[in-house]
């Protein structure tokens, strides 16, 4: 459990670590909290040869709530993003998931940019910002571009980022106000990737679902947007049944894998059971 | 010098924390404040690290080993292979159960993860390094993963080594991947009952192989003095003086030249038990370079390749008449071992004390036979948190009584009271061979009973079951009932020894001139506290306050022999040996005090802290008075100082009980189990610090859920070692802990000093049946006779899936 020996550099600057990425090349990793990647390298399953540190790039620290728009810095960790009561009010969905990420200490260290950048299919954020339609802002030498997090998970640990590029920033609109929401994760103890999570965002008037978006975490080699599900729910009364549709609808998209935590058929079951779940409680939590 | 307020003698017991106080654990203090010193805090001028190179296959033939890319990196001094072994004869080790065990892989390797070279470096980082480039070209060999083929007739052969010795350390080996069998009891007379039954049950019930996974896993300093030719071992061990002996057996160093150094460890479990290669690796290295060499296992190498423990395929038939007397009991148990036997049971016995299975009740005739095989897995089997094999013989009989009460339309709870073994049949022979010294079920049950208000669950539970069907909840509750008898303290020196050392233990006490004073014993502390409560048996034997009593344990250089701390055997072997003690140095005290009193002996009568003339409290001299005379005045026939020791070899094992009722609440469709209440009722006889009594029932009871809901060390068909890390073997948290609830009733042991027992290991005896008999209570009424553990929540979703619960 002893990594191999890299170089650690430690810019103050985004300009300098852009630099610092390009001029180091292949060999060089970003590490922001480091509570992905530390862990696989002391297993060396990965083997950097640079480390470029970002926590001193002041730049990438903060958080942004506007009535229209929601933008995180990417080095914003998981411990201020429960913090932040502005946050909660207006997206509660984040706070709700990020107290089913791991546990305290490693939130504390654990940053929402590692979080979505790293591409672990385990990981809670992405499935949120697909559910919620965020754009993901890269920064590189050729200067920044926007992706969508919908398009940009490729497989397990494959994503449309460059390298050479940093993701600076992630944002979305600001959920309607009066919206319903959930997280439902089922996971075997506290520090657990998810046997399998739904995350959900839908909107309630006069007793119809207008909008819905769902997401699901760790039933696939990526994130999944549970875009047809979704489509079930709108403009039903999200009664039993529509909900159990919405569920198989979301269910047949998945694609587990077998591990400790049950085999296929069992983790896409559980799969149905957090979409029903999240989506029960998202309707009874909409105004 | 008489003491100056007079004080009165309530204040005078209080002052003193003995028995029966639940004084604050003084270990804490360094503890709590991260000042605790264990072997890794340990750092000597000069020290050297090695680190494994280890098989990344479960069975495999060792073509070549090149060491040379790894000896280029700066900072590594040395490769040690079985090839570097082999002259010293240390290529293999002698095992705690009559095996041998590859020290390094001597050409082939037998489970994933064994040791195959030895980096040692000038620090870690560099022995990390060299461990990833010494390259090893294998051959993989077919594997066997599963107990039940390891004796096929085309089963390849795993033990090359010992393939001709067909006469193993217990008799005939049947097969070459056969260890061993052994049997108690009478088996003609066994199936006899079987046949003449009213009602047989039948079950093959496994407990799957799980690992104590201490918080600090295991390691070892060893250090190598050339110019006095004394070799200095620090480690994790939980037995001593059992590793200096064995120490000194291996190496040839003769054992006044060796000093064994259990500095504070982080929780045994049985895990530190065995003699592992990491300590034989660094002696070598140590012995080779003169310089000090630490080896510190990680938690994949904890997980993977020191001690497991359990592994037990147990096959149980019960025979009863039809009203639930039971009349009869056979076990079988197909025992994996793994690629060497190195269970650490005492010599005699080598699947343990299993043949306490016939558990808390009057049967009648039993037999049990063990056949103990080889497989592609690490070795070990070990007495996890429990006395040897304890544990799986208790999750036996537990799930056969409630498999027959099911059969038989009972209560299981008024079917373990039907068959119990009555308080006046104590001392109790059972039909395996124990005496059972004392025990009072039946009262034990009825407060566990009533506390829980048991009845009133068995209602609420037959509403809960109409709900469900009615498709008012999807949660089913189960009310899981255990009544556990185990067998600890081991042990009794005619029948129990480890390697030929008899299992009795030891303490030493020197009363200083001030009275206060220092005992040493044979065992040592891993977390239980002996520094605390022998100190409060020593109080109350010999008058001077526990605060005024160094404990101390673990150097061999300076504590009386002992066989360490493992198998409940602290308490009651060494805290014997402490009273046993005690009472030597009040025999000695009496004397003193009838000189300074200038009385006779026999006028004189103890009371509390002090020898008073009986009918004269008045005229007394207390312990401290006498501690200072023993060392100014000139006694006529008496020698000066006050000193005593006491080798203590128990007449019989003492026999701790308790019934355990938890009620769950079962989420079909998602496997997820709740465990709302559990009330553990334990009886461990005297009861020396009732507050560490309770934290040792939490933390048995945690690891009991640990084990229920979830741990398991599993191997894939090729021999990969699954779920070796934390993300997937279950510990819980704070979070998936419950509240546990304790009780007690007091049985004292009538061979026992001061009637105490043992209590450590009873919740993760009892723990185990009584959350396991919970879940399948929950689905007994839909069918379900008996599902194998874990019950993670893949595998009760199944349970509710087979069933037809889900949809
Ligand atoms: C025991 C344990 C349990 C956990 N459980 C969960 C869980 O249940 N759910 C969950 O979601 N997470 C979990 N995590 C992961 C944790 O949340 C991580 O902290 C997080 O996923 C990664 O954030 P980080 O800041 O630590 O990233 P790092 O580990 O520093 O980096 C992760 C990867 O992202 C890259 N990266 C980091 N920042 C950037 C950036 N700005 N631009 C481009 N690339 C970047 C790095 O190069 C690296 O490849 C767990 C971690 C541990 C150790």
């Amino acid at each position: 459990m002893i990594p191999g020996s890299f170089e650690y550099h430690r810019p103050s600057s985004l300009d300098d670590a852009i630099g610092l990425l390009s001029s180091l090349g292949e060999d060089a990793l970003l590490v922001a909290g480091g509570h992905s990647l530390i862990p696989m390298m002391k297993l060396r399953m990965a083997m950097p040869e640079h480390l470029v540190d970002l926590q001193d790039v002041q730049s990438l620290k903060s958080i942004t709530v506007d009535t229209n728009q929601i933008s995180l810095g990417a080095m914003v960790t998981q411990a201020e993003l429960i913090a932040s009561d502005e946050l909660h009010a207006a997206c509660p969905i984040l706070r709700e998931t990020s107290l089913q990420i791991a546990d305290p200490q490693i939130r504390n260290l654990g940053t929402i940019g590692g979080n979505v950048a790293n591409g672990d299919p385990g990981n809670d954020m992405p499935a949120i910002m697909q559910m919620l339609g965020a754009t993901y802002v890269l920064a590189g030498p050729q200067g920044t571009r926007e992706i969508a997090a919908r398009d940009f998970y490729e497989a397990a640990f494959f994503t449309a980022r460059e390298d050479g590029e940093i993701l600076t920033t992630i944002k979305f609109d600001t959920p309607t106000a009066g919206h319903g929401w959930a997280y439902e994760k089922q996971k075997r103890k506290i520090g657990d990737y998810a046997t399998a999570a739904a995350a959900v965002v839908l909107t309630v008037s006069g007793g119809v679902c207008e909008t819905a978006s769902i997401g699901l975490t760790n039933v696939a080699d990526t994130p999944l947007w549970a875009e047809e599900a979704a489509g079930v729910l709108v403009g039903s009364a999200l009664d039993e049944a529509t909900i159990k549709t919405a569920a198989n609808a979301a269910v047949a998209i998945t694609d587990p894998a077998l591990d400790g935590r049950g085999p296929v058929e069992f983790r896409k079951h559980i799969a149905g059971i957090m979409v029903q779940r999240a989506v029960a409680k998202a309707a009874q939590r909409a105004q | 010098m008489n003491d100056q307020t007079p004080i009165s003698r309530e204040e005078r017991i209080e002052k003193l924390q003995g028995l029966g106080c639940s004084r604050k654990r003084v270990e804490d203090a360094r503890f709590t404040q991260g000042k605790g010193n264990y072997i890794d805090d340990l750092k000597l001028p000069g020290m050297l690290f090695g680190d494994f190179v280890r098989s990344p296959y479960g069975h495999a033939r060792i073509k070549s080993i090149n060491p040379e890319a790894a000896l280029a990196v700066p900072g590594v001094l040395a490769v040690i292979t079985a090839e570097e072994l082999k002259p010293l004869a240390l290529h293999y080790m002698p095992t705690l159960a009559g095996d041998v065990q590859a020290v390094l892989a001597d050409e082939k390797v037998l489970f994933q993860n064994q040791e195959v070279a030895f980096v040692v470096a000038t620090d870690r980082y560099a022995a990390a390094d060299g461990v990833e480039l010494v390259e090893v070209d294998y051959e993989p060999l077919p594997v066997i993963n599963d107990a039940f083929k390891a004796m096929d007739e085309d089963a390849p052969l795993l033990r090359e080594d010992i393939k001709d010795k067909m006469e193993g350390a217990h008799g005939p080996r049947k097969h070459h991947n056969h260890i061993f069998f052994w049997e108690e009891g009478d088996k003609d007379g066994t199936e006899k009952a079987l046949d003449d039954a009213d009602v047989v049950v039948e079950e093959l019930i496994t407990y799957q192989r799980v690992h104590p996974c201490p918080l600090e896993t295991c390691g070892c300093v060893a250090s190598m003095d050339k110019i006095n030719g004394k070799l200095t071992l620090w480690g994790t061990f939980q037995a001593p003086h059992a590793v200096r002996t064995v120490a000194s057996l291996i190496t040839n160093i003769a054992e006044h030249n060796i000093r064994v150094i259990s500095p504070d460890i982080g929780g045994g479990f049985g895990n530190k038990v065995g003699v592992y290669p990491g300590y034989i690796c660094a002696t070598v290295a140590s012995i080779v370079t003169g310089k000090p060499v630490k080896w510190v296992e990680d938690r994949i190498e904890n997980l993977s390749s020191t001690a497991f423990a359990r592994d037990y395929h147990m096959t149980g038939k019960i025979a009863a008449t039809k009203d639930g007397k039971i009349t009869g009991l056979w076990a079988h148990v197909l025992a994996d071992h793994g690629a060497f036997d190195a269970c650490a049971d005492p010599t005699k016995f080598p699947a343990g004390f299993f043949h306490i299975v016939t558990g808390s009740y009057d049967i009648p005739v039993a037999y049990v036979g063990v056949d103990g095989v080889y497989t592609n897995k690490a070795p070990g089997g070990v007495a996890y948190r429990c006395s040897f094999r304890v544990t799986e013989a208790a999750y036996l009989i537990e799930r056969m009584i409630d498999i027959l009460a099911r059969k038989l339309d009972m209560d299981p709870a008024e079917l373990r009271i039907k068959n119990f073994i009555k308080k006046e049949q104590f001392p109790y022979q059972s039909a395996l061979g124990w005496e059972y010294d004392s025990g009072d079920y039946h009262t034990a049950m009825e407060k566990a009973m009533t506390t829980v208000d048991y009845k009133a669950l068995r209602v609420e539970q037959t509403e809960n079951r109409a709900a469900f069907d009615r498709g008012e909840t999807r949660s089913l509750m189960g009310v899981g009932v255990a009544f556990f008898t185990e067998i600890v303290g081991a042990g009794p020196v005619k029948n129990c020894d480890i390697l030929g050392l008899g299992m009795f233990d030891s303490c030493e006490i020197r009363i200083h001139p001030t009275g206060s004073a220092i005992a040493r014993l044979g065992t040592i502390s891993q977390g239980q506290g002996h520094a605390t409560t022998f100190a409060q048996i020593l109080a109350s034997e010999i008058g001077i306050p526990a605060e005024d009593i160094t404990l101390e344990e673990g150097d061999t250089d300076t504590a009386p022999y002992g066989l360490g701390t493992y198998g409940s055997r602290s308490t009651p072997v060494a805290g014997a040996a402490t009273a046993m003690a005690g009472r030597k140095i009040r025999a000695k005290a009496q004397m003193i005090a009838a000189y300074l009193l200038e009385v006779h002996e026999g006028d004189l009568e103890w009371d509390v802290d002090r020898f008073q003339i009986k009918g004269n409290p008045e005229a007394h001299k207390t312990m401290k008075e006498i501690a200072f005379a023993s060392y100014n005045q000139a006694i006529p026939g008496l020698e000066p100082g006050l000193e005593a020791v006491s080798y203590y070899d128990p007449p019989n094992m003492t026999y701790p009980f308790g019934a355990y009722i938890c009620v769950v609440d079962v989420d079909v469709d998602t496997g997820v189990i709740d465990v709302r209440r559990f009330y553990a009722l334990d009886d461990c006889g005297t009861r020396i610090n009732p507050m560490i009594i309770e934290g040792q029932v939490h933390g048995g009871l945690t690891e009991a859920l640990a084990i229920v809901m979830g741990q398991e060390i599993s191997y894939d068909e090729i021999g990969n070692i699954k779920g070796a890390t934390l993300m997937d073997f279950f510990l819980p948290t704070a979070v998936e802990t419950p509240n546990w609830e304790t009780g007690h009733t007091t049985t004292p042991s009538p061979h026992h000093p001061i009637g105490a027992k043992g209590v450590g290991e009873s919740p993760n005896v009892g723990g185990v049946p009584a959350l396991s008999n919970a879940v399948h209570d929950a689905f007994a009424h839909k069918g379900l006779t008996h599902t194998q553990m874990p019950h993670d929540h893949w595998r009760v979703w199944k349970v509710a899936q087979k069933l037809g619960l889900t949809d």
